[in-house]
């Protein structure tokens, strides 16, 4: 007998909207998250989830929990550290405070985090003007000189968030090709207060008790200098930590968990929904739609397996 | 939980320790930081004050304190920073983050 039906690793619109369907599928639901939320919390303003009002990500994100709750779904704080699986086919999830919990399913929808650039500073200057939120973190850098680092959208947002707050923005790119969409790129090029500085990569944070300049290299003739400022602001991208699942599932090149149009794992018994997929196009209404689908697929498996107790 | 004000933050900080968590609205992983920040001060009861300052409240006040990032806890003795603990973490390296501060104070 184990604890749990199913375990659904991570609290992003994925993961909750899984939640809901299993437990209304009467399975006895556990959701294990480091957050409740995900990568939609990082969106100030959700306008294109259907049939809700425009609000904050984060608002949208308690309400998803609020539903999961009300169908019986209990949520516990931590990350899953390591998932095994046990000779009579049910698993085993190791958490990050030592404990560990059995089910006879999981479901991952972990997601994504954020990538980082690895040099040296950054950890040390971690939220002392070093971040990676605009949304959370811009009101704090009112007048302040701020780089945001990165080609894509949320570098190119990010920046012209920060343009009528900050008294003088950058954005920093080690190319000279953006990845952002163009009408933002046209917004971003038309905006006086942020300076474009192509073909330049950060190799050093430095500062005293807070971040007071970056290092940049450049790219093309290898010549570094030095740009006074209080912030740096990292919209690089993300990456997958699927670590507690290697040699359980199948992944591609990028950790991704690999999963057929049903959300299948290559392990039977466990699925997976959202970010933490190959999924080409990372949207909140996606990964809600994906989730419901691996808990469809995961009731399924279960029933078909032994039936539901 | 104590909500501090501008007003009532400068006197809340002389006192014996707090730890003060510096949120907004806004900020996705404050948010998610909440229950934890709220289960931890039951825990500590006794041992440590827990209050929260919306940064909305006083945006110049955060900044003062060299608050460049959210969430941000604080902890103060005697009206000085004794350490401080950056970003949202899971409930048992957020846990041992405060004792490790709490015990710059003892």
């Amino acid at each position: 007998m184990t604890d749990y039906d199913v375990i659904i690793v991570g609290a992003g619109a994925a993961g909750m909207t899984a939640a809901i369907y299993t437990c209304r599928k009467q399975l006895k639901t556990l959701v294990i998250s480091r957050d409740v939320g995900g990568q939609t919390n990082q969106t100030n303003h959700i306008e294109n989830y259907p049939g809700v009002d425009p609000q904050p990500g984060p608002q949208l994100m308690e309400k998803f929990k609020a539903n999961a709750e009300s169908f019986g779904a209990v949520f516990e704080y931590g990350g899953v550290t390591k998932v095994d699986k046990n000779k009579d086919n049910t698993f085993t999830l190791t958490i990050d405070d030592g404990t560990a919990r059995t089910t006879r399913a999981v479901i991952l929808s972990f997601g994504r985090n954020a990538r980082r650039l690895n040099i040296p500073g950054e950890e040390q200057f971690w939220g002392r003007g070093v971040a990676t939120c605009v949304t959370c973190d811009a009101p704090l850098f009112k007048g302040k000189v701020v780089a945001v680092v990165g080609a894509g959208n949320a570098a190119a947002e990010g920046a012209l968030e920060l343009a009528p707050l900050g008294s003088k923005v950058y954005l920093i790119h080690r190319s000279e090709k953006f990845r952002a969409d163009e009408i933002t790129v046209q917004k971003l090029k038309a905006d006086k207060r942020v300076t474009i500085m192509l073909n330049k990569t950060p190799i050093e944070v430095k500062g005293d008790k807070f971040v007071t300049s970056i290092t940049l290299k450049d790219t093309i003739n290898g010549k570094t200098s030095d740009l006074p400022l209080d912030g740096i602001f990292l919209e690089i991208g993300s990456i997958v930590d699927s670590s507690a699942v290697a040699g359980l599932v199948s992944r591609n090149e990028q950790n991704e968990v690999i999963v057929d149009k049903n959300g299948n794992t290559s392990c039977p018994g466990i699925f997976a929904a959202g970010d933490v997929t190959p999924v080409k196009y990372k949207q909140t209404v996606i990964s809600a739609g994906e989730g419901a689908v691996a808990a469809l697929e995961c009731h399924a498996w279960l029933t078909g397996q032994k039936g539901v107790h | 939980m104590q909500e501090l004000s501008p007003q009532s933050f400068p006197a809340a900080i002389t006192k014996g320790p707090i730890i003060i968590d510096f949120w907004a609205a806004w900020c996705g992983p404050c948010r998610a930081l909440a229950p934890t920040f709220e289960k931890l001060s039951h825990e500590f009861s006794g041992k440590l004050a827990f209050a929260k300052f919306n940064i909305e409240e006083g945006r110049d006040l955060a900044v003062e304190n060299g608050v460049l990032g959210i969430p941000c806890l604080i902890l103060f003795k005697d009206g000085k920073e004794v350490d401080r603990i950056v970003g949202q973490l899971p409930e048992p390296a957020m846990r041992q983050k405060i004792e490790t501060a709490l015990k710059k104070v003892r």
